[in-house]
């Protein structure tokens, strides 16, 4: 092995070494903010969608993760779910509230998106995610454009933004329909 | 010497102010210009955590730029700039949770940002610590305010606000097209066509030695030769390739 190629490997490696030693430092440091962030957040959202909730524990069953709301006295008082699902732009990532008989919706938030700015992102503003508080999810939630809703699982679309509503009501229905067969039994 | 390194140092910082600003001089880094620049806010943090990153891999890389051998340099300013820029982005992550969540993959993106590789490639890996971090700091600088600038612009006519504090009333229609990608374009192309417009006669844009390819002002042919070398110099130029011909035939 002649000399410059074992410098080249000795500096690489070295630089990686030493980045690698620096970056798990910092990991270590900031990782329990980065933690608390992202759970004090969940928090937020299940408390948003689950209005009585005072506190929650996290279930768990076939794989499906969801998150029971508790009053003061214990008691569950719905459970709150996360789901996922492509609107028009990229990924929509919803959070939402159902009650203990499975009937109504008790709330839902939209935790993550990029739809158009001004258009398809104003399903993340206050007016949208209302319609859905107290919505029937029987047979399943359908949408309406131009007009107010007359039926009780009825929400109006945005206007000019209808396939970003579509695509939340596609993604909340989906998920609905896993999570009240997968736990509505018990 | 001490008084020249001085003016040197000031010199590499303010050159990335305006004459070298990467954005609307050098147009480089223009990925995350034309993404983030939706809101002043956002415009600023990208700017800051682009400084960051590009000061401290300046210092990295001007280090140990005698101990690098040539054939693996790039490769070793990309280690060392992914570093840094992850641990950009844990901080954020950490403690300003929503803007981090609103310039989403960007910040991991700063990782290949031209700006910084090339001032690693173009500057701090043959200058000094002193003049590298001049010249970092100074680039960073130039690109924060360019990033802030476009960032305010395009969030008053897109939002009607500024650092998300409402300017205008009720009436206010915004221009969704300005908070789009394609507002980021018309905006980002009407400040460079305005900015040329001043410092045209600077830049000499449109013109090259020893030809005759040059730009029309008030009905005259500007050369590069008419813009840059005085009456005398003009007329030995011109002579200049005569005089050359007549001594070549003559031997």
């Amino acid at each position: 092995m002649n000399k410059t190629v074992l410098r080249m490997l000795l500096v690489l490696t070295s630089i990686g070494i030493i980045s690698g030693g620096a970056l798990s430092v910092v990991y270590k440091a900031v990782f329990p903010r980065i933690e608390r962030h992202r759970l004090e957040e969940l928090k937020r959202a299940i408390f948003v969608v689950l209005p009585d909730a005072k506190d929650y524990k996290t279930l768990e069953k076939n794989g499906l993760q969801v998150y029971q709301g508790i009053d003061e006295t214990g008691n569950p008082v719905g459970i709150a779910f996360e789901a996922k699902g492509n609107g028009f732009q990229g990924k929509i990532t919803i959070m939402a509230g159902i009650d203990n008989r499975f009937e109504k919706l008790t709330g839902m938030l939209v935790l993550d998106q990029i739809e158009t700015p001004g258009l398809g992102a104003r399903v993340a503003g206050d007016k949208f995610q209302k319609q859905f508080k107290g919505l029937s999810i029987s047979p399943e939630i359908t949408y309406i454009k131009n007009k107010k809703p007359e039926k009780p699982n009825e929400i109006q679309a945005i206007t000019a933004a209808t396939i970003s509503s579509k695509a939340v009501v596609k993604i909340l229905n989906r998920q609905i329909k896993e999570i009240t067969e997968t736990f509505k039994l018990n | 010497m001490a008084e020249d390194t001085k003016r040197s140092l000031y010199y590499e910082f303010v050159k990335g102010l305006w004459q070298e600003n990467p954005i609307f001089r050098m147009l480089l880094g223009m990925c995350p210009t034309l993404a983030v620049t939706n809101s002043a806010i956002n415009g600023l943090a990208m700017g800051l955590a682009t400084t960051f990153v590009l000061t401290c891999s300046s210092i990295m890389v001007s280090l140990i730029r005698k101990i690098v051998p040539g054939q693996v340099r790039l490769a070793s300013f990309i280690v060392i700039i992914a570093t840094f820029v992850t641990i950009a982005d844990y901080f954020l992550k950490a403690f300003f949770p929503p803007i981090s969540k609103q310039l989403g993959p960007y910040v991991p993106l700063i990782v290949v940002n031209c700006v910084i590789l090339g001032r690693a490639e173009a500057f701090s890996s043959k200058k000094p610590i002193s003049l590298s971090v001049a010249d970092a700091s100074g680039i960073g600088m130039g690109f924060t305010g360019a990033l802030v600038f476009l960032g305010i612009v395009r969030e008053i006519l897109g939002f009607g606000s500024i650092f998300n504090i409402q300017i205008f009333g009720e009436w206010f229609e915004p221009w969704i097209v300005m908070v789009l990608p394609a507002g980021a374009f018309i905006t980002l192309g009407i400040m460079i066509g305005v900015i040329n417009i001043f410092t045209i006669n600077q830049s000499g844009r449109g013109v090259c030695f020893g030809c005759s390819i040059g730009y029309r002002l008030k009905e005259k042919l500007v050369t590069a030769e008419s813009m840059y070398l005085t009456p005398e110099e003009l007329e030995a130029a011109k002579a200049g390739p005569e005089k050359e011909k007549k001594r070549r035939k003559g031997n």
